[in-house]
């Protein structure tokens, strides 16, 4: 009954930063624009987040701060790949490069140091923590109880808006919303600086709510989970909610076992999160065409005119 | 004759003293420097279906293109409703009330009908939910009695359907010109009577409607006026249908200067090439071929006229062995070839020259020896199995240059670096070597310019002259005249007729493009 109630209680701290790096990359994607960057974007996000909490910053600002940063990398990539028309693929990775050998580099003086997180819910509210409800309660922090909302409010935009189905178009069928009167790069442009802010936001919840404390490495792969769980979520914000608790859970699982001192191989539970990511993309690899993939995902487009 | 501009009558004119609906004078429009539109005009009535009928690339898209703002024009004026307006873009030219439907869709496949729609609004529309989307789709629909399902999912709809969902789309977004690029084209015999029934039914409610197309049977059952173009001038602007018979519009397309000479064979040789029973089901996109049937004499170029998409493209596969057809033979030289791979057909002695030169020719990032030795390095031509000859390669390379004068270039240059005539040139040196039998030739001075268009219709007809027969299958209805023995017609995916080149008339011609008889 612990461990079940303690396992539960950091699900959501494990499924957040998945969440919310998995939003901003289905914006981006929405947007046709294929970001395999997220590793590198939420590398910087951790390490602003920790230096500016570390130099006596609130962590509030850390989380904003860590965003920012992470969105100029973002801009950067923008840069390539929507204005120059640079290769998706080739120049996502060159942002993963770039995101951990610059924190590797910058971040040195910092690693290591423990500092104070943002405050939970048990902080802030008094919870009781003596019932099995203020136990699971009372650790959680208002970004994650905030994260449903906002995937709600994406989804609804998503699906409901008229300027949430320009941007879907600009995936899908970039000719069809050029001749909408839909200015493709900038759509596209403002796609991959949300998928910076919110890959940020996840990489300074990481290493300010999660961890408080910034070590190299330490996003450990969580930004390529991301990337699958798009695909898992077909694209899907509510789905993606879906999907960041069952890879979360998953997560969550290793420390949990460690803390009860079960004897197994440890690296097995470690690379379960890995082993469940390929799996779902085998699964959805055989979904086939109703993936819910855009249309012209990780493409260049050119105006066919002959203006 | 030839100018009969500002035409009046014709029973769509309701509305006498009222300024035109669009008026183009003088349009003049070039790509890269080759005249698209030479001095066009077309007047447009209130409450009339107007023709635009013309050879393929005789400019009537280009011209309506440039009318909705599409492509802008190098030279002319253009009026909307008596007020001078060049659009700049499609969305200029819906604002002035014009608007038009391609003939490929621009609609996105995974959204809905009305997501689809909305999508076009204007910021200042009204309309911002869906759900008003799919109560304005369905308002419109009803009152122009075009039956349309605002709720379905663009991919599962028929062509047919989504050609519906354009329209109600253009005329959503308050165009009262409606322009419809070849909208039968697309569409089965019944639908495309539902659709003009549609548009008689649209102009007599006022708007006025353009309709670009082949078939002169859609022209005298549904249109008031019709104008002919033809090498991107108008030959014929706005005379009334009533007035005019189909010999003169196939005449008046298709041009005087056919008169050719008699090219008989001196005697024809052997067969080389039989296709008996050629069939294949249309796929999604594409036509079908119903059975077809013809032989290829040693020393005979037999032309295939038709407009494109008649199912050129699919005998081209079928021929080659791109594509495998359902039923019928091949057989070259008395070898049967039905089901052999294209290099079993290459070795047979098939050579072909794809419409596309980089898509299924030569290969862009090799240099012009690698793409010359291409099709020999299999036989062992250049070297054994581990080591290239990269010399032999080199000479054969330089002398292919030298003899097909290929321009400004050097065995190693890359043949993406060349321009379209030097690369058709290259194809022809690869392709017109001793063991060609039969040739395939799919427009094959497509995009070239007059010189090189002559040095390939040379090398074509030395290679037919040394014995080989060739197949020339092209929508240049000059090139088929002035190369061919046998001329044939295709339409639909059938052979609609084929004479001998002293029996060709242009009555004949005009008659089987436009898909009669």
């Amino acid at each position: 009954m612990d461990f079940l109630i303690g396992w539960l209680a950091i699900i959501p701290s494990y499924a957040t930063p998945l969440l919310l790096a998995s939003l901003g990359l289905i914006i981006c994607e929405r947007a046709g624009v294929l970001n395999l960057g997220a590793e590198g974007l939420m590398a910087v996000g951790a390490m602003t987040g920790a230096i500016i909490v570390l130099s006596g910053g609130n962590p509030w600002a850390a989380l904003g701060g860590g965003a920012v940063a992470a969105a100029a990398l973002a801009l950067l990539f923008g840069l390539a790949t929507v204005v120059k028309r640079a290769d998706h693929t080739l120049s996502g990775l060159a942002i993963v490069a770039i995101g951990l050998g610059m924190t590797g580099v910058l971040g040195r003086p910092y690693v290591q140091k423990t500092f104070p997180g943002i405050e939970t819910l048990g902080d802030l509210f008094g919870i009781d923590r003596g019932t099995v409800f203020g136990r699971i309660v009372a650790v959680q922090d208002p970004v994650t109880i905030a994260l449903p909302l906002v995937v709600f409010a994406l989804w609804w935009w998503l699906q409901k808006t008229r300027s949430g189905l320009r941007l879907t178009a600009v995936g899908e069928n970039p000719a069809a919303a050029d001749v909408a009167g839909i200015d493709i790069q900038l759509t596209q442009l403002a796609a991959v600086l949300a998928s910076g802010v919110l890959c940020g936001l996840a990489g300074a919840y990481l290493s300010v709510a999660t961890s408080h404390v910034w070590v190299e490495g330490m996003v450990a792969a969580r930004g390529w989970v991301a990337i699958a769980l798009v695909i898992f979520a077909r694209w899907n914000p509510a789905r993606a909610l879906l999907g960041a608790l069952l890879f979360g859970a998953a997560d969550a699982l290793v420390p949990r076992l460690q803390a009860i001192g079960a004897d197994f191989p440890v690296y097995l539970t470690m690379t379960a999160p890995y082993i469940l990511t390929l799996g779902v993309l085998v699964l959805s690899s055989l979904r086939g065409k109703t993936s819910g993939e855009p249309g012209f995902l990780g493409r260049v487009y050119l105006r066919q005119d002959k203006h | 004759m030839i100018d009969t501009l500002h035409q009046s009558g014709g029973r769509g004119t309701l509305f006498p003293g009222t300024p035109p609906a669009l008026d183009l004078r003088g349009i003049d429009k070039a790509f890269d420097g080759k005249p698209a539109l030479v001095d066009a005009s077309f007047s447009l009535e209130w409450g009339e279906v107007h023709a635009i009928v013309g050879e393929n690339g005789a400019g009537k898209s280009t011209l309506m293109n440039v009318a909705a703002g599409v492509y802008a024009a190098d030279g002319g004026e253009q009026t909307i409703d008596g007020k001078a307006r060049s659009p700049r873009s499609p969305m200029e030219a819906t604002a002035a009330g014009l608007g038009m439907v391609h003939q490929h869709f621009r609609l996105v496949q995974s959204f809905t009908v009305s997501e689809n729609i909305l999508l076009s609004l204007g910021r200042d529309s009204r309309i911002r939910t869906p759900a008003q989307a799919a109560a304005a789709i369905a308002a419109k629909a009803a009152e122009v009695g075009l039956p349309v399902d605002p709720a379905r999912v663009v991919a599962d709809l028929s062509t047919a359907e989504r050609q519906r969902v354009e329209i109600v789309r253009v005329l959503l977004l308050g165009a009262r010109i409606l322009i419809l690029d070849e909208p039968t084209a697309v569409l089965s015999e019944e639908e495309a009577k539902m659709l003009l029934s549609f548009v008689r039914r649209l102009a007599r409610q006022g708007h006025a409607v353009v309709l670009i197309t082949h078939k002169f049977r859609e022209v005298a059952g549904f249109c008031d006026r019709i104008t002919i173009m033809r090498h991107g001038k108008t030959v014929m602007a706005g005379a009334p249908v009533a007035d005019i018979d189909e010999g003169e519009v196939a005449r008046l397309m298709v041009g005087e200067a056919l008169a050719v000479s008699e090219r008989p064979l001196s005697s024809p040789g052997a067969v080389n090439l039989s296709v008996s029973g050629l069939t294949q089901k249309p796929d999604r996109f594409g036509q079908g071929l119903n059975a077809l049937n013809f032989e290829l004499h040693a020393g005979e170029v037999l032309g295939i006229a038709g407009v494109g998409g008649n199912g050129q493209e699919e005998l081209v596969a079928c021929l080659t062995g791109l594509s495998r057809q359902d039923q019928g033979s091949i057989r070259l030289g008395g070898r049967d070839l039905s089901r052999a791979s294209p290099y079993d057909r290459r070795k047979a002695g098939l050579r072909i020259i794809p419409s596309d030169r980089f898509e299924t020719g030569l290969v862009r990032e090799l240099s012009i020896a690698e793409n010359l030795a291409l099709t020999q390095v299999a036989k062992g031509n250049f070297g054994g199995t581990f080591f290239l000859n990269r010399k032999g390669m080199r000479h054969a390379a330089t002398a292919a240059i030298q003899s097909f004068d290929i321009r400004g270039a050097s065995p190693e240059r890359a043949a993406a670096l060349l321009s379209g005539g030097n690369a058709q040139k290259v194809l022809l040196a690869r392709e017109l070597d001793a063991g060609m039998k039969v040739l395939v030739a799919h427009s094959p001075s497509r995009g070239l310019d007059m010189k090189a268009t002559l040095f390939v219709r040379n090398a074509i007809k030395q290679a037919v002259e040394g014995g080989a027969a060739c197949l020339l299958i092209s929508e240049d209805l000059n090139e088929v005249l002035s190369l061919s023995h046998r001329v044939a017609v295709m339409n639909r995916g059938s052979i609609a007729g084929c004479r001998a080149i002293g029996d060709v008339t242009p009555e004949w011609i005009g008659a089987l493009l436009a898909g009669h008889v």
